[in-house]
């Protein structure tokens, strides 16, 4: 790895931003709070209200017998074990990835970091298709997975690897800018004091970065959950094996069983919006804690 | 400096600590899953599962056969078996097996389909449309229109497709195995019309696909956008597609028409050899489609809408299906491969009359 560390003060964020609020008159301001109310109704709160309405549209009983349908619930469980394999593995390496960023000098250096944003910039589908070429029959380590008689694309593997490249950069992306602004400061003076590396990591770097590492986690979580195209492309669309929550809702859509797809659709916006509560207490108290 | 490369070294370690930790865990997840797979296929009277990997509209069709074979082939082995169910555009699943889906049974759109997985994957005998009778094709379907309640616009034949103001709706022949059955029944009409003039009959079809409003890439979509969207004054469409809308959603909202002239549409289905064999299901997923031609399996195919094979439940079903005058891809195009080769290969007629708005 890096041969040395940098001596990089922390620089404290810009606090010096001017104020403009104050110089606009009453009036602009208002039109454009009424432009940006407007819009967010007109596109976020109207169809969510739609999801909400829809899925109960035929009452209760055809809700919760969606909810409670075989090929759904397994499509729930295998969401949730794509996250709970997923998310950790993302963690660390956005952990890994954002420490050799930011607390070491090497060759490359720049590369790295805009590798680890190619997830963002890549379609989807793209990032499943990667994973077709690779492990399928005809692909390039199609013939050895063959013999070996392990499957990878149309099983959960291949799941977990799509939903893995596409979740990649969060962690690491809410990381890095965090601990370039600490600097390493702290480590160093800890490792002076004598503590190893590793108390080092828990004791010191660790309780830095925690509110923006949970805030990566969450926002990755709540990706792997809702990722539609990648998941598509390697799933396979087994019912009650390979289809996870949005590629259920889907079928359901297309066997018009329109109220169990938004009953299910429900489901998973209901998980974003107490995504979205957690990410706020997180905010708030990340600035108490600060 | 020396400082500072002790550090360095230490938080290094850490470093390749992580590392060894995440590839613990990816290669855990990724091997442990095919493992346990192999030891269900070798125990022979455990649980069995057979994977269907079929077309669109099929899936309420095995939905209810699925349930149905698994009791019958319970009571008679004793050994239970689950079927799983992939639906998606024929042409798509087609490919999908071929890149190593692994499907027990496959119930496509069209014979087409299931000659590529023979002669691009290598996945089953090209001679596998002989293994069961009536070419392997447990049950046929025919092209028939949708349109909304009263007809409008008052369409009775094929002709009016081509008239002015009339939206026409049918998926994409390039993607969709339904489509290529639209295709070719207009086609067919247009040739008995104007006495096999290819010239005229090219003309009509253009006609015809300057009134298609909207191209899905599958006949679902197709549908949906007929119903859901409200677009378009016809739906080319599977009959059983289309008796299915008028009873998920309404016979107050669409009725059927029935042209003077239709194709036969022959959606076969085949066991994938190289699966079966490795899976150690051939037994299971061979009993399952002489299933579809029992006297059982034909009557939910019936009442599926789809066309039994059995004359004596079809004559039962008489006033469900109407009798059509239909032509036959291998009598009227030589079978599939040519029709494909015609018609929807790059440069095809397809490609010579349509031209995207």
């Amino acid at each position: 790895m890096a041969g040395h560390v940098s001596l990089q003060y922390s620089t404290s964020p810009q606090q010096n931003q001017t104020r403009i609020q104050d110089s606009e008159p009453r009036w602009v301001r208002w039109f454009l709070i009424a432009i940006a109310l407007a819009f967010i109704s007109l596109f976020l709160l109207l169809p969510l209200a739609a999801i909400f309405i829809k899925a109960f549209e035929k009452g209760i009983a055809v809700f919760v017998n969606a909810i409670s349908d075989p090929d759904a619930l397994a499509a729930i469980k295998l969401t949730a074990v794509i996250a709970i394999i997923t998310v950790p593995l993302n963690a660390i390496f956005g952990v890994t990835a954002a420490w050799v960023v930011t607390k070491f000098q090497f060759k490359g250096k720049s590369l790295l970091i805009t590798i680890i944003d190619l997830p963002f910039a890549i379609s989807p589908v793209i990032a499943g298709l990667v994973f077709v070429l690779l492990f399928s029959a005809h692909g390039l380590f199609g013939q050895w997975l063959l013999e070996h008689n392990i499957k990878i694309i149309f099983a959960v593997p291949g799941i977990v690897l799509a939903t893995l490249l596409v979740t990649l950069p969060f962690v690491a992306r809410e990381l890095i800018p965090l601990m370039q602004t600490q600097g390493t400061t702290d480590e160093e003076a800890s490792m002076t004091l004598g503590a190893s590396g590793w108390k080092t990591f828990w004791l010191v770097t660790l309780p830095n970065i925690k509110w923006g590492l949970l805030y990566g986690i969450i926002l990755s979580t709540a990706r792997a959950i809702g990722e539609f195209g990648a998941v598509s492309v390697v799933s396979g669309h087994i019912r009650g094996l390979t289809n996870t929550m949005p590629l259920h809702i889907e079928i359901l859509y297309n066997e018009y069983q329109f109220s169990a797809a938004f009953a299910v659709a429900s489901l998973m916006s209901l998980f974003a919006i107490f995504t979205l509560i957690i990410k706020n207490v997180i905010e708030w108290k990340a600035k108490g804690a600060s | 400096m020396l400082l500072s490369r002790k550090i360095a070294y230490k938080l290094s370690f850490f470093l390749m600590l992580f590392a060894l930790v995440l590839a613990g865990c990816s290669s855990n997840e990724a091997g442990s899953q095919p493992a346990k797979k192999t030891e269900d296929a070798a125990k022979k009277k455990e649980p069995i599962q057979l994977l269907n990997v079929s077309y669109d509209p099929t899936r309420e069709l095995y939905e209810e056969v699925n349930a149905e074979f698994a009791k019958e082939w319970e009571k008679k082995t004793g050994q239970q078996v689950t079927i799983q169910q992939s639906h998606g555009g024929s042409g798509k699943q087609g490919r999908a097996v071929i890149d190593g889906l692994e499907a027990d049974v496959v119930t496509l759109a069209l014979a087409y389909d299931i000659d590529e997985i023979a002669d691009k994957g290598g996945l089953l005998s090209k001679d596998w449309q002989k293994k069961l009778d009536d070419n392997s094709t447990p049950y046929t379907s025919t092209i028939v229109f949708l349109v909304r309640k009263g007809n409008p616009k008052g369409i009775k034949d094929w002709d009016d497709l081509t008239k002015k103001g009339v939206s026409v709706i049918t998926p994409n022949p390039k993607t969709s195995g339904g489509a290529r059955w639209n295709y070719l029944a207009a086609w067919a009409y247009a040739q008995e019309k104007f006495g096999g003039d290819e010239t005229k009959t090219k003309n009509f079809m253009s006609q015809l696909y300057k009134n298609v409003e909207v191209l899905d890439s599958g006949a679902r979509g197709a549908t949906t956008t007929f119903v859901e969207r409200g677009i378009g004054d016809v739906l080319i469409a599977w009959e059983n597609e289309a008796f299915l809308t008028l009873n998920e959603l309404g016979k107050d909202k669409f009725e059927i028409v029935v042209p003077s002239l239709s194709i036969l549409a022959e959606p076969p289905v085949a066991v994938v050899d190289k699966v079966v064999d490795k899976k150690g299901t051939r037994e299971a997923a061979e009993a399952y489609l002489k299933f579809l031609y029992t006297d059982k399996g034909q009557e939910i195919i019936a009442k599926n809408y789809y066309r039994p094979r059995n004359q004596a439940i079809l004559d039962k079903y008489a006033d469900v299906f109407p009798k059509i005058n239909l032509v036959t891809i291998d009598d009227y195009f030589g079978g599939w491969k040519k029709a494909q080769e015609k018609h929807f290969n790059d440069g095809g007629t397809f490609d010579q009359i349509y031209q995207p708005k």
